[in-house]
């Protein structure tokens, strides 16, 4: 029977290629097909429909046929997924709504301060594959915090790592839930709160019969069905506009014109240039400068806080758990970040292709003549402000040219100037293909993408924290008897509590949650790295050392973040926190400290974001984003101090590392399977 | 190869392990960082017939090529050297 099962898979692996070959083409001739169906005139919204539910069945199939009752294949794929897929399924897992649908946003908006996500998102992968990854391969767990719990002598550290690992796992996967409500509800034009639990359906179809196995296969199909959405409107406005498919070398030509357009908009009056001396909100920031949105501290600070959150980040960690060898899982980082940097070196020819559209067709144009597409995301209402739109114009929901005329007031010249249109992050990626009169086909593909985006890390993360709960805390800590039927059980019904939990708090539509994503980076470096860096690279580190380490960076971090974003008063009295600076005109964003202090709310607990106070007062400049910057360190230190001033590890412990450390042989932990 | 696990073989294994990490990093802390902060005076550098300046190219795409390039290189090395002290695992 055992060796049959391993024939059948053998002959599984080696028929990848032409399995995941036919998907592709069969889902280029589904794109094909439906394009066909619109020149029939078929409607946009059957259109949309099919393509979601023609996506979503076949993860479901997927999920559905890779279903398991091993505990091996539950968590870890039974350590069969080749290098080069599990580089494709790493980058489904990475790739979220967030990067899919808003990193071009970003950077339309920021010009190059945004280049520090695109920088720092793709930069760790190089830490995951030389410090951390193929050493925990070797070692052969099934989650971070197992990891944890034999190098540093059981459940307290375990009991650490599974709080991290919850800590940063779930607000990320709530704006995931979120994200595919969005989408799903903006596709399909049905009310956000259905569209999350049919979000929440597609989650679970792909990871709850098969776990790892399941997500892995599924992850696949998605990254295919999203890198194709993401690159074709590109690579069509490219051969457009400048002849020439490839839109990563033709948009420097976009950059220029660009920069030609922004002299001419501050000369014609249609701009405001922000300058040391004067820089409103709504002022022209050319595209190619730097340091204007992020203080060099800052820019720098996202850079290294994404990328050592990313080597820290149990969902990412746990993915090259499932390669067949250590060498494999090497070749798997870097196969992972090749079909990453596909997506992310083409977020800034989105930006610039529609930056330039709005530049010069849009800014400038008398309020009468705008142009219907914009309409269409102005009546679109904003998810955190009923008032706004998802794109406005003179401060209100774009919704009409009547409603643009009545926000501009009669003072107004007539004119759409600059510093009038505001659009939202996650427009730009969904309206290209709109703004550059696409058929609607190619707006359906977007959104079957974002929508894979959103799924695949979703069910990362899901599984990520539903094993943290179901293995180390159910069966590691309460009940290590338990016969695998009830492991599997217990992994199932929490999968499915996470997630309901998760959809539940993203129907409520939680402003601060959505914008917290960033801090789940922080969190994760602050938390584990140190604690997996030395306990790999440095014998001599002890429990006490590690277990200290881990709640001190963790507590800087959480206490630095929680303390600016909700407690700021509390920090100003009592932690000597000061204002933070404007990065371009260096005055500080509370002018004046002691009457912000002496306002009647100063000191009142959980203010809005619009509070004077919330996330502008802080240590040495630096935006509580970066509170890694000041939990890492601390982490690394405290180690280093309180191992040395402990007894070395046993030779035992000593002689595993050395294990670790040797690809050959067998994984340090055996599980009974 | 024939496994060794003398001490010694051991050790130089994880010495010259250390050592590729520590190039690696410094390269990495290059494209990551260093590049980036002469931001202003490369971008007065335009990439003949592309257009693009070049202290912004490097943080949209030179990096992110280097990082990329980098991690097959290093899977090659680590690799060699794991060959070479009898540590690798079996193909």
């Amino acid at each position: 029977m055992a060796t049959q099962t391993t024939g059948v898979t053998a002959e599984f692996i080696r028929n990848l290629g032409r399995m995941y070959g036919t998907y592709t083409g069969g889902f280029i001739g589904f794109i094909l097909l439906l394009a066909l169906l619109e020149v029939v005139g078929v409607p946009n919204r059957i259109l949309g429909y099919l393509f979601v539910f023609f996506t979503l069945a076949v993860y479901a199939i997927i999920g559905v046929m890779t279903r398991t009752a091993q505990i091996s294949e539950y968590y870890v794929a039974g350590r069969r997924v080749p290098a080069f897929y599990n580089g494709m399924a790493t980058a489904a897992d990475w790739m979220s709504a967030a990067s899919f649908v808003g990193m071009a946003g970003t950077l339309f908006l920021l010009g190059y301060d945004g280049l520090a996500w695109v920088l720092g998102w793709t930069g760790g992968y190089v830490l995951v594959s030389i410090l951390v990854g193929p050493y925990l391969r070797k070692f052969g767990a099934y989650t971070v915090p197992d990891f944890m719990a034999f190098r540093y002598g059981g459940n307290f550290a375990r009991f650490c790592a599974v709080i991290v690992l919850v800590c940063c796992s779930f607000t990320y996967v709530t704006a995931q839930v979120y994200g595919t409500g969005l989408i799903a509800s903006r596709f399909l034009g049905i009310d956000f709160k259905i569209a999350v639990y049919v979000g929440l359906a597609g989650i679970l179809l792909c990871s709850m019969l098969g776990g790892m196995r399941a997500v892995t296969w599924t992850q696949i199909a998605q990254y295919i069905v999203l890198i194709i959405a993401y690159l074709t409107p590109i690579v069509i406005l490219s051969t457009l506009h400048y002849g020439i498919p490839i839109p990563e070398l033709t948009y420097g030509k976009a950059l220029e014109q660009i920069a030609a357009r922004e002299v001419e908009m501050v000369k014609n009056g249609l701009a405001v240039l922000c300058t040391a001396a004067n820089c409103p909100p709504g002022s022209l920031k050319p595209h190619i400068e730097p340091f204007l949105t992020y203080s060099t501290l800052n820019f720098f600070g996202i850079i290294f806080c994404m990328m050592v959150g990313t080597a820290s980040l149990p969902h990412i960690l746990m993915r090259y758990f499932t390669t067949p060898t250590v060498r494999q899982a090497r070749q798997s980082v870097a196969w992972s970040l090749f079909f990453i940097f596909l997506l992310y070196f083409s977020a800034p020819a989105y930006a610039a292709f529609s930056k330039l559209e709005v530049y010069t067709n849009l800014i400038g144009r008398p309020l009468q003549e705008l142009p219907q597409w914009l309409f269409l995301y102005g009546s679109i209402e904003h998810p955190f402000n009923p008032v706004l739109g998802l794109l406005n114009v003179c401060g209100k929901a774009a919704k009409s040219v009547e409603a643009v005329l009545a926000a501009c007031g009669s003072g107004h010249p007539g004119i759409l100037r600059l510093q009038d249109f505001a659009i939202d992050t996650d427009v730009i990626v969904i309206s290209t293909p709109e703004i550059a009169g696409l058929p609607y086909v190619i707006s359906g593909l977007v959104a079957a993408g974002g929508l894979a985006a959103a799924l695949s890390t979703a069910d990362g993360l899901l599984l990520a924290i539903a094993n943290a709960l179901s293995h180390d805390i159910y069966y590691k800590m309460l009940d290590p008897n338990a016969p695998t039927i009830r492991r599997l059980t217990v992994a199932r019904v929490l999968l499915l509590v996470v997630a309901v939990g998760a959809a539940y708090l993203a129907s409520t539509k939680p402003g601060d949650i959505l914008a917290m994503v960033g801090w789940a980076f922080s969190l994760a470096m602050a938390g584990n790295f140190p604690a997996l860096v030395m306990g790999i690279w440095w014998k001599r580190t002890t429990t006490a050392g590690a277990i200290a380490g881990i709640i001190a960076g963790f507590g800087l971090c959480l206490l630095y973040l929680l303390t600016t974003r909700y407690f700021p008063g509390f920090g100003v009295k009592y932690l000597g926190m000061t204002s933070l600076y404007n990065p371009v005109t260096g005055r500080p964003l509370v002018p004046d400290l002691a009457a912000a202090m002496a306002a009647p709310n100063a000191m009142e607990m959980f203010p809005t974001l619009a509070h004077p106070l919330a996330n502008k007062v802080g240590w040495f400049d630096l935006n509580n984003i970066n509170c890694g910057l000041l939990g890492m360190p601390l982490g690394f230190l405290v180690i280093i101090v309180v191992s040395l001033m402990g007894k070395e590890p046993s030779k035992e412990m000593q002689a595993y590392v050395d294990e670790i450390r040797k690809p050959r042989g067998r994984t340090v932990l055996e599980e009974k399977t | 190869m024939q496994p060794s696990t003398s001490p010694t073989n051991e050790h130089s294994h994880w010495q010259r392990t250390t050592k590729l990490m520590l190039t690696h990093l410094g390269v990495w802390f290059f494209f990551g960082y260093i590049v980036h902060m002469f931001v202003v005076p490369l971008n007065k550098i335009v990439i003949p017939i592309l257009g693009f300046p070049l202290g912004f190219y490097m943080a949209a795409q030179g990096s992110l090529i280097a990082f990329v390039v980098m991690l097959f290189v290093f899977a090659r090395q680590q690799d060699r050297i794991d060959r070479e002290h009898g540590v690798a695992e079996d193909e």
